[in-house]
């Protein structure tokens, strides 16, 4: 009916090379994951060479390549001692951070996090009944009381979210007031088993609180890497889908999305991850809300690149920040939880205000 | 060839009707439908039931389509904040429902649905950085993109400078011939429905009143009926129907 009009020329198909652009994006975003890896196996390295006996990085490497041949001494401290706590550094942190990577893409917040909406709280509220008044939920195995209460009350805060947020007129941001309402009732109820608990069994509490990784072994590091290897390739199936939650509900619907149902099922998976972190080596704030934001500031929320480059962030922060709690203070291992926070705040602030890109 | 028929179609919400019994004439590809009717009429929701988001009685028939998921949608922009570019924006929505694996085909669909809105120039820009109206281009990309038989555009053209609510709107005419796609579009500008489109549905209060051809449906008896405006409808020097509104009742 209508000709186009003379300066539609502009509008008209161009000789683009915009997937060329694309392909260099998506290299620059593979080097960045390598780099991140890399990085990585670096911390690795250092975290396994440093403790009581110092060992150069050549014995690590010699030890971590071809362990027969090395002395039995440094094969038992690496692979019996370090390797757990070391690689729990890596599972706890990729977990948290991929916790907190897709809470805060299907709530659509960037303050969303395993500890925000009381997924570690719960937490600790269920560690500090075990410690504090020797309540185990699961009575058959007294033995993994502190980690399976942590881990019941985790799972139990993730599920009354999960349950409220499915009434009639729940919004997104209705659900992370639930969780932060969820931390306020725990913190409250923490504070009155520390009012009625022993001196002891206060001290016990607030270790646990802290977060330690010294409390890995390899099979609580089994079971929580088994956790992430199912967890991760389920996320992953829904890599478009949830990329596409970034666009908000309605665009997400309009291509095919089921964002409730998304959400649902993606909370659930998640909780689970971060319930299985919290309770292996207690409340370790801040990888699982910096990991992901350093995440997409390095790669962007195309889920193919942000999901692996939170899992690596994550992984990174806790892995130098276990190197750093043994080298501020010589022979003293400071909790780790305490070091994630002072030196990954100041970090990620100085990130989030050099960053001219997007951030949020 | 795509068709496109509604039959008694109804939609709630809650307890609230929204559309009431909505039947249409088979609606045909290559055609431009403009959707018209006043705010809160019920239009992005028969989208939104035509699409299949909201239950209700009645029917969708759409026959003449192989695809799986022959209806593309654009809903009204939101101001999302995402930290893409606009490239891996449409990309995303080309593959919804896809592998992960981008495949050499589906970069070239990209960069066609980009060259043909002429937004390839913005295809680095990250998404939250961009203007009202270019995020609007890049929504109409990301429908496009899909290759639809059926592209349901809802208000297209609310954010764009004049210059560019014609040029996309003959883009889309133009593609709608090129592709037999049928292009439903909920447009606010009567002036455009009657240069562009083809055929016209009008919906008041969650019912279709009236529909057929643009220029029997848009008459000043609608106009004051359905918008209470005083409009006269007189051919230009080209002989093209315009719209001239005198004043709202």
């Amino acid at each position: 009916m209508a000709a186009a009009p003379s300066r539609a020329a502009a509008f008209a198909p161009a000789a683009a090379d915009d997937a060329n652009l694309y392909r260099r994006l998506v290299l620059r975003r593979q080097l960045i994951l390598a780099a991140l890896a890399l990085a990585l196996f670096a911390s690795l390295c250092i975290d396994l060479a440093l403790g009581p006996a110092r060992f150069g990085l050549d014995q690590v490497i010699a030890a971590l390549f071809t362990p027969g041949s090395v002395e039995d001494s440094l094969r038992v401290i690496l692979w019996q001692i370090r390797m757990p706590v070391a690689l729990m550094a890596l599972v706890v942190g990729a977990s948290l951070s991929i916790a907190g990577a897709q809470m805060q893409t299907i709530l659509s917040n960037p303050l969303a996090s395993p500890f925000t909406l009381g997924i570690s709280a719960g937490a600790s509220f269920g560690a500090a009944l075990a410690l504090a008044f020797g309540v185990t939920l699961v009575p058959a195995l007294v033995d993994y009381a502190i980690p399976l209460n942590a881990f019941i009350m985790a799972m139990l805060t993730a599920l009354a979210i999960h349950f409220l947020s499915m009434r009639r007129g729940v919004t997104i941001e209705t659900i992370v007031l639930l969780g932060i309402a969820m931390v306020f009732i725990f913190n409250s109820l923490m504070a009155l088993i520390q009012f009625f608990a022993s001196q002891q069994a206060v001290s016990a509490v607030v270790f646990w609180t802290m977060g330690s990784l010294t409390k890995a072994t390899w099979p609580k590091l089994g079971i929580a890497f088994a956790v992430l290897a199912v967890v991760v390739p389920l996320l992953a199936r829904h890599g478009w889908a949830l990329t596409a939650m970034r666009l908000g509900d309605a665009k997400a619907e309009s291509l095919g999305v089921k964002p409730r149902a998304l959400r649902l099922e993606v909370l659930i998976m998640v909780s689970l991850l971060a319930a299985i972190a919290v309770s292996f080596v207690g409340t370790i704030g801040f990888v699982g809300l910096v990991g992901p934001h350093i995440a997409r500031l390095l790669l962007g929320e195309d889920q193919r690149f942000f999901l692996p480059g939170s899992a690596l962030c994550g992984a990174l922060m806790l892995s130098v920040g276990s190197v750093l709690s043994k080298v501020i203070i010589p022979g003293t291992i400071i909790p780790i939880g305490i070091i994630t926070s002072l030196v990954g705040i100041p970090f990620f602030l100085f990130l989030i205000l050099n960053h001219k890109k997007n951030a949020w | 060839m795509v068709t496109l028929t509604l039959d008694r179609l109804s939609a709630r919400y809650g307890r609230r009707q929204i559309l009431t019994d909505i039947s249409t004439p088979p609606l045909h590809g290559g055609q431009v439908v403009a959707l018209l009717g006043p705010n809160a009429a019920g239009k992005s929701t028969l989208f939104r039931r035509i699409l299949g988001l909201l239950e209700g009685e009645g029917e969708v028939r759409i026959t003449g389509t192989r695809s799986e998921r022959p209806i593309a949608y654009m809903p009204q922009d939101n101001g999302a904040t995402a930290v893409l570019t606009v490239y891996e924006a449409v990309l995303l929505a080309r593959m919804q429902g896809r592998r992960l694996k981008v495949a050499d085909a589906d970069l070239g669909e990209v960069d066609k649905a980009l060259a043909e809105l002429g937004i390839d120039t913005l295809a680095g820009r990250d998404i939250g950085n961009l203007s009202g109206g270019q995020r609007q281009l890049v929504g109409a990309a990301q429908a496009l993109v899909q290759s639809p038989d059926i592209l349901l555009l809802d208000e297209p053209t609310s954010a764009l400078d004049l210059h560019r609510q014609i040029s996309l709107l003959s883009i889309l005419r133009r593609l709608a011939q090129e592709r037999n796609m049928l292009i439903i579009a909920a447009l606010h500008d009567l002036g455009h429905a009657l240069r562009f489109a083809d055929q016209a549905l009008v919906i008041e209060s969650g019912r279709l009143v009236d529909c057929g051809p643009c220029e029997q449906v848009v008459t000043p008896q609608m106009l004051r009926h359905t918008f209470q405006v005083e409009a006269r409808i007189e051919p230009c020097s080209q002989g093209r129907p315009q719209l001239i509104v005198e004043a709202a009742i």
